[in-house]
Parts: C-alpha cells; sequence; structure tokens
C-alpha cells in the first residue's frame, strides 16, 4: 500500500540533499520495534542551506496573487484525499496510532486544514481587522513539530503559513518523520515552487540550531513545556517572532446531573484518543463526589472493553506507545503514583513481546499535590479526584500551570455557560471532548503556551501588515 | 506653577489607595539648574518603591483581577471615559506639571493632555466591542456550535516610558485595562509626580481598587524584581535598550509570558494614531474556544 524508502536525504530548495553531517538515523515501527527506514541528521550547514532556500523563494510566493497560492494549497488537499489510505498506514507505522485513528482523524483533517486556509490565500485583508493596512507575510517560518500527530501537526503549521504567503523550514519529530517526508511529493505534484518548503529531519539540537538561526522571521512550535521556554528564552530580544502550543494537563469535570454513559464515552475519548499522547487530553477527572463510584465502575466495564493491540488492525482502539523513551516515562509515573499513595487500576492486557504497550490506567485516592496530578503524563493515564461545589471544581481545575483544555459534563446549559467562562483553558469542551475542526482555533492559557492554531486566529501568528 | 508651592511628596498608589514604601525610602526630584555653584532645587519626593511593595502590588492586582475581568464590558468602558473626563477637566494641571518638571515645553504638554484625553475617548468605546471584532462563531463540519471569544489575561507588568511622561503611561495603561487585565505600572523616575496624579484620576473615576498600582522609583532596582515575579501573566514594556529587552523578554519564558514591546519613539509618534490600535489590546487578551454538540 505504501512504499517506504531505505534512507531520506533532507528536502532544499526542491531537492533531496545528503546531509553536511554525513549521519542517518533510524525510525521505528513501536508496535515491532523493526526499522522502517533511515533518515538524515541535519547539521548548522543543511539550517544555513534550508534558510537560505527559504529567504531566495519568499519574494516569488509572497507576491504571487492570492488565487494562485490558493489553487496550489487548494491542490495539497485534494492529492491528501486521493492518497488518505497511503498516508493513514504509514503515520500508523511510524507512530503507533490505531489505523481508524490515523484513517478518520489525522489524515482527513490534515486535509481538511490545507482545504480551509487555501479560502483564505486571497481574503487576508479581512483576517487583518485593522483598517488601511494591506497584509504581508512575515517572511521564513521555522516551524517545529512533535510526534503525536505528524501529518496534523505538519498541516497545522504549513497550511497558515504557506496562505499568508510565507516560507518555511520544517522539522518533523525525530521519531516519527515519514509521513512528512511523503507529504514533499504532495507539495510537489500541486505545485509548491521549490524551497518554499524544506524539510530537515532531525532531533532536539537540530531544531534548536533553527530557532538560533539568524535569517528565521518567525519560529512555531508545538512540543513540551520545558522545550517551549528553552526556545522563548533563546529568541528573546531578537525581534523574532513566536507561536508556542506547549503541554497540558487537561480538567475533565463531571457533574451528578451529566448523561453519565455519554460523559464516560467522552472520558475514554478525552485520554486514551492517541494513547493519551495528546497535549489537550483530558487527563484529570473531576468528578462530583456523590457519582464517584457509579462513575467510577461505569468506566473500568468501558475500558475492560477496548481493545489495544496491532495499529493496523481497524479494531483497535489502543496502539503502541511511540517509543521506548515515552513509554519509561509513563512507566516512571505509574510507580510514582502508587508510591505517593493512589490507587492504580488497569485494564487487563497480555502485551506481545515486542513493541512499546500501555493499557489504560486510573488513579483514584488522587490527591492534587500528587505528581501524576501535577504534571503532564502523556500517556493513557487517568487520575481521578472528586469535588463537593462547581467552585471546588473550578478551582481544582485551575490550580494548574498548564492551561490547554478542559472539559465540563452537565445537562444545564447555564452551568455550562457560568463554569466554561471560570476555567482558564483556551479550549472548553462541554458535553464532548478532543474534538479538532480547521476552522476551531486551538491553543493554549499560561505555560501551555501562547498563539491560536486553526481558524480566522490561527492566520494571525503569519501575517504581518504593511 | 508659582516658585513658593507646596513641597509635595509623591507617595504610590496601590491597591486603591496611596501608602509610602513599606521601606520608607523616598528619592528627591530635583530641578536642573544652568549654574554649577547653586544646589539644585527641589521640587518633590516621591516614593522609592521595594521588592515588598511590588509582591504587595501584585497581589493587589491579583485581588482586583477577579471582579474586574468580569465586569461589564459596558461598565469598564465607562469608565475608561469617566478617566477622560477627569483628565479634561484637570488638564491645565497637568499641562503645568509637565512643563515644572522639566518634561514638556507649554506648547507639546498641552498636545500631550490632549491626546491622552483622546486616547482613553478611544479604548473606552472598545471595551464592548472586544467581543465581536476579536471573536467568531466557528463553522465546523460537525454538528456542533463552537465559538470563540477574548478573555482578559490576568495581571500585566508595565514599563511605560519616561517621556511623554503622560501619554505613555496612559497609552500603555488603557489597552491593557479595557479588556479586563489589572496592570502593575513600573514608573519611570521623572514620570513619577504625574503618573502619582494620574493615579488620582484612577482613584476618582471608579477604577476598581487594585486594577492599576503604580510603582515609583529606579527602574534598575525594580526591574530584575518585576520580570522575576511568577504572578504577571504578560509584560508591556517601553524601551531602546536592548539589554532591557533582552532581559524582559528572556526572563518572560521561565512563566511562558506574553509581551509586547515598543520602541521609546517621540512624544510625535506617541501623538500619533500609531501608538495606540487593537493590537495594542489582543497581545493581553486569550482567546478562548469553546465547543457543545447541536442535538435533540
Amino acid at each position: 500500500m505504501v512504499q517506504i524508502k531505505d534512507r531520506y536525504r533532507l528536502y532544499i530548495g526542491g531537492e533531496w540533499v545528503a546531509p553536511s553531517t554525513r549521519q542517518y538515523f533510524p525510525t521505528y515501527d513501536p508496535s515491532t520495534e523493526e526499522t522502517l527506514a533511515e533518515v538524515a541528521k541535519a547539521g548548522p550547514r543543511d539550517i544555513d542551506k534550508a534558510v537560505r532556500a527559504a529567504r531566495r523563494a519568499l519574494p516569488a510566493w509572497a507576491g504571487m496573487k492570492g488565487a494562485a497560492r490558493a489553487r496550489v494549497l487548494f491542490a495539497i488537499a485534494r492529492i491528501l484525499q486521493e492518497r488518505a489510505r497511503e498516508f493513514a498506514i504509514l503515520e500508523t507505522l511510524d507512530n503507533g496510532k490505531p489505523i481508524r485513528e490515523s484513517r478518520d482523524i489525522d489524515i482527513p483533517l490534515a486535509a481538511a486544514h490545507f482545504f480551509y486556509y487555501a479560502g483564505w490565500t486571497d481574503k487576508l485583508e479581512y483576517a487583518l481587522r485593522e483598517p488601511g493596512h494591506k497584509p504581508a507575510p512575515v517572511g521564513v517560518c521555522g516551524q517545529i513539530i512533535p510526534w503525536n500527530f505528524p501529518l496534523l501537526m505538519a498541516a497545522w503549521k504549513l497550511a497558515p503559513a504557506l496562505a499568508c504567503g510565507n516560507t518555511v523550514v520544517l522539522k518533523p519529530a525525530e521519531t516519527s518523520p515519514l509521513t512528512c517526508l511523503l507529504l514533499v511529493e504532495v507539495l510537489e505534484e500541486a505545485g509548491v515552487p521549490p524551497g518554499v518548503v524544506n524539510i530537515l529531519t532531525g532531533a532536539g539540537e537540530t531544531g534548536a540550531a533553527l530557532v538560533a538561526h539568524e535569517g528565521v522571521d518567525k519560529i512555531a512550535f508545538t512540543g513540551s513545556t520545558e522545550v517551549g521556554k528553552a526556545i522563548q528564552a533563546k529568541i528573546a530580544g531578537t525581534g523574532k517572532r513566536l507561536t508556542l502550543e506547549l503541554g497540558g494537563k487537561g480538567a475533565h469535570l463531571v457533574f451528578e446531573d451529566a448523561a453519565l454513559d455519554q460523559a464516560v464515552e467522552g472520558i475514554v475519548r478525552g485520554i486514551f484518543f492517541n494513547q493519551g499522547q495528546v497535549c489537550c487530553a483530558g487527563s484529570r477527572l473531576l468528578v462530583e463526589e456523590s457519582i464517584e463510584n457509579t462513575l467510577l465502575e461505569l468506566l473500568k466495564r468501558r475500558l475492560s472493553t477496548l481493545r489495544i493491540g496491532a495499529p493496523l488492525d481497524k479494531n483497535t482502539d489502543l496502539g503502541a506507545i511511540h517509543s521506548k523513551e515515552q513509554m519509561t516515562r509513563v512507566r516512571s509515573y505509574l510507580e510514582s503514583g502508587q508510591d505517593e499513595g493512589a490507587v492504580l487500576w488497569q485494564a487487563f492486557f497480555e502485551a506481545p513481546k515486542k513493541g512499546f504497550w500501555c493499557p489504560p490506567c486510573l488513579f483514584s485516592k488522587v490527591t492534587p499535590s500528587m505528581k501524576i496530578a501535577r504534571e503532564e503524563i502523556f500517556g493513557p493515564v487517568l487520575t481521578i479526584q472528586t469535588f463537593r461545589t462547581p467552585q471546588e471544581a473550578i478551582a481544582l481545575a485551575n490550580n494548574s500551570n498548564y492551561g490547554l483544555s478542559a472539559g465540563v459534563w452537565t445537562d444545564k446549559g447555564s452551568k455550562i455557560f457560568a463554569l466554561s467562562k471560570q476555567l482558564r483553558a483556551g479550549v472548553v469542551w462541554a458535553n464532548t471532548f478532543n474534538q479538532f475542526d480547521p476552522a476551531s482555533p486551538f491553543g493554549g492559557y499560561k505555560e501551555s503556551g501562547f498563539g491560536r492554531e486553526g481558524g480566522l486566529h490561527g492566520l494571525l501568528p503569519y501575517l504581518a501588515r504593511r | 506653577m508659582s516658585s513658593d508651592h507646596v513641597h509635595k511628596t509623591y507617595k504610590l498608589y496601590l491597591g486603591g489607595g496611596f501608602p509610602r514604601s513599606e521601606s520608607g525610602r523616598s528619592l528627591k526630584i530635583e530641578r536642573p539648574t544652568r549654574s554649577t555653584n547653586r544646589s539644585p532645587r527641589i521640587l518633590a519626593q516621591i516614593a522609592r518603591a521595594s521588592r515588598k511593595d511590588l509582591r504587595g502590588a501584585v497581589e493587589a492586582a491579583q485581588k482586583a483581577f477577579g471582579p474586574w475581568s468580569k465586569a461589564k464590558p459596558m461598565l469598564r468602558g465607562q469608565i475608561l471615559y469617566r478617566m477622560a473626563e477627569m483628565l479634561d477637566s484637570r488638564g491645565r494641571e497637568f499641562e503645568d506639571l509637565l512643563v515644572s518638571f522639566g518634561l514638556s515645553d507649554r506648547r507639546q504638554a498641552r498636545l500631550e493632555v490632549e491626546v491622552s484625553c483622546n486616547r482613553l475617548l478611544w479604548y473606552a468605546g472598545w471595551a464592548d466591542k472586544l467581543g465581536q471584532v476579536l471573536g467568531t462563531v466557528n463553522p465546523v463540519s460537525g454538528p456542533y456550535f463552537d465559538f470563540s471569544s477574548p478573555e482578559a489575561m490576568g495581571v500585566v507588568a508595565v514599563y511605560p516610558g519616561e517621556k511623554p511622561a503622560l501619554l505613555s503611561l496612559v497609552s500603555t495603561l488603557a489597552p491593557v485595562i479595557v479588556g479586563g487585565n489589572c496592570g502593575v505600572f513600573l514608573v519611570p523616575y521623572e514620570a513619577g509626580p504625574i503618573a502619582i496624579t494620574f493615579a488620582e484620576i484612577l482613584a476618582t473615576s471608579d477604577v476598581p481598587g487594585g486594577v492599576c498600582n503604580f510603582l515609583t522609583g529606579t527602574r534598575d532596582e525594580l526591574l530584575t524584581h518585576f520580570v522575576m515575579h511568577r504572578g504577571f501573566q504578560a509584560n508591556f514594556l517601553v524601551s531602546d535598550d536592548p539589554r532591557e529587552i533582552k532581559l524582559v523578554e528572556y526572563e518572560a519564558a521561565d512563566h511562558v509570558k506574553r509581551g509586547k514591546t515598543v520602541p521609546l519613539g517621540t512624544p510625535a509618534l506617541w501623538r500619533s494614531p500609531a501608538c495606540q490600535g487593537l493590537d495594542w489590546i489582543s497581545p493581553f487578551l486569550e482567546i478562548k474556544t469553546t465547543w457543545h454538540p447541536i442535538g435533540l
């Protein structure tokens, strides 16, 4: 279904070039630990070359009529849709996520993002909201994306940047680069001119060098809060623009008047989608005390029916944990939670001999000071705390350095609005969770980062004015 | 101002009151003198705020944030309008102050006060329009009602410039508070008397105590404490000094603070429309997106 090359070079100025480091590193299938391909490790000289290529390509791309750029973006969307199966399979192989998710969510949403922003290219004046000004691109954008939604994150970054006439140097995560590299075929076929999108593979140091490069006008980063802070500190005083989409510890509030069966589905979607490796995961369940036992029983029953295993099997609910490193991290939190006195429940599961696996985990008897209640685990681990009043629920929910997402379940409309206004989070899902759409702005408060991706607000970080 | 005017001590403006610095320290403001053998005449004293005053100011601002951010937008607009009225009625006094402290000549002082009033009026009108201009209803591909709206960010550390003393303060204050934020202002030494006199306008315009807090003193001493304080969600810096800009932006990373940096500029620039705008308000607002299913 999908052709994987043995080895991928760097994509700079419309050509595949060997890295100046002469080094390549493997990318694995996390469900089998087998090597899928080798990818190039970009060094400082490659970064310089890519930034220069992006700079050279900028005037023509930015000067192109909006409608002409739109055609290119529409074409990307269409070709992605045509080749959706191929991309879905490759995403699942390289990332470990269930094919049901890459097929129904990652790839269609990625295509939809290009389609949505394609429509903006010749309407940017309407987005500016500053009378008397003309829209202009920001320049050369360095974009660094994570491994949890590789192609989708590339689409979130590329589509608005290209729509506004910027050129890009994109760095995919070192453990999940393959769909971004396959995307090159789509970009070329769609008519993206050489140098407009450059793709450099590599690890943290490649990203750091891209951030530090003087020729970059804007950095967009999605990843951990720790790395986000380092990037923000690095570009201090340089005048570079920055948007950060960082970690989260989403509070998920369930009131006794909620439709419990639906809430259970929402909770499962909230924390076990993509094995919980989601920055906006609803990882902190806050339950009204009166329904704690009922909800816990319903959850355990539901979790026992989830199928964990081969990511390419379309009946699979939970795939593999993305990497050995991530597996170690999740395990350390499972230990820390128990050490601190929380009670762990895991769905029964026999792990295959190879690959990285973790069954759905619930922690009850959790207190707000525990590490598992404060830190982002980025795995299928849900903590459960209780509250008695809406005020207490809000206080618990907002007691976090993060502020990316939150959820509320209640059947009372006025209560939803009263609560959603007080939740200090960039996205609030009421009676649903983990919904995404290209037209809907996404991004955090507090240490979850700044700037929005998606919708009209998602254009603004890529739009300057004359 | 007559030469035998009352020698005034300008205190801090903190939590709606006018206390001295807890440190008891103050600074003299002297009239510049041409002759070298005469000692300069003391025009006034200003309070020299300490790190502890800063802590108190941030606490006051945090306490004020809840009610101020939840206040009806139209009420916030009316309060800003009232500030413009008060400034207008005391305009001559501000002109005199600007001139007597050597911050401006008479002609420019008159313009500065006039533009400051107009700027407050301009921002007053924004209070109840931000939601409509910055908010959206998002046409998502599913059975959901999905909308995004701006919300106040929290407590902002504001560093206005020395000149134009009044206009730089007004131009940074109005966009921060109009959307429901509170601010702690590090007032430059020379601008102290202007800022504290302007605080009297705040105090008599129904701006709740704690929404704006003015600390006077030396920027060098206080800046480090300001930038390290985790009670701020954002910085609003007026500066041309690369080291200062780097310090503020670098320390912001520790708590992922947001911010806006604008150049020191000239009085003429500050009077121009370039020094007001929606993009002076929006860096201090968060966008919240709310989803809800649609169905029977």
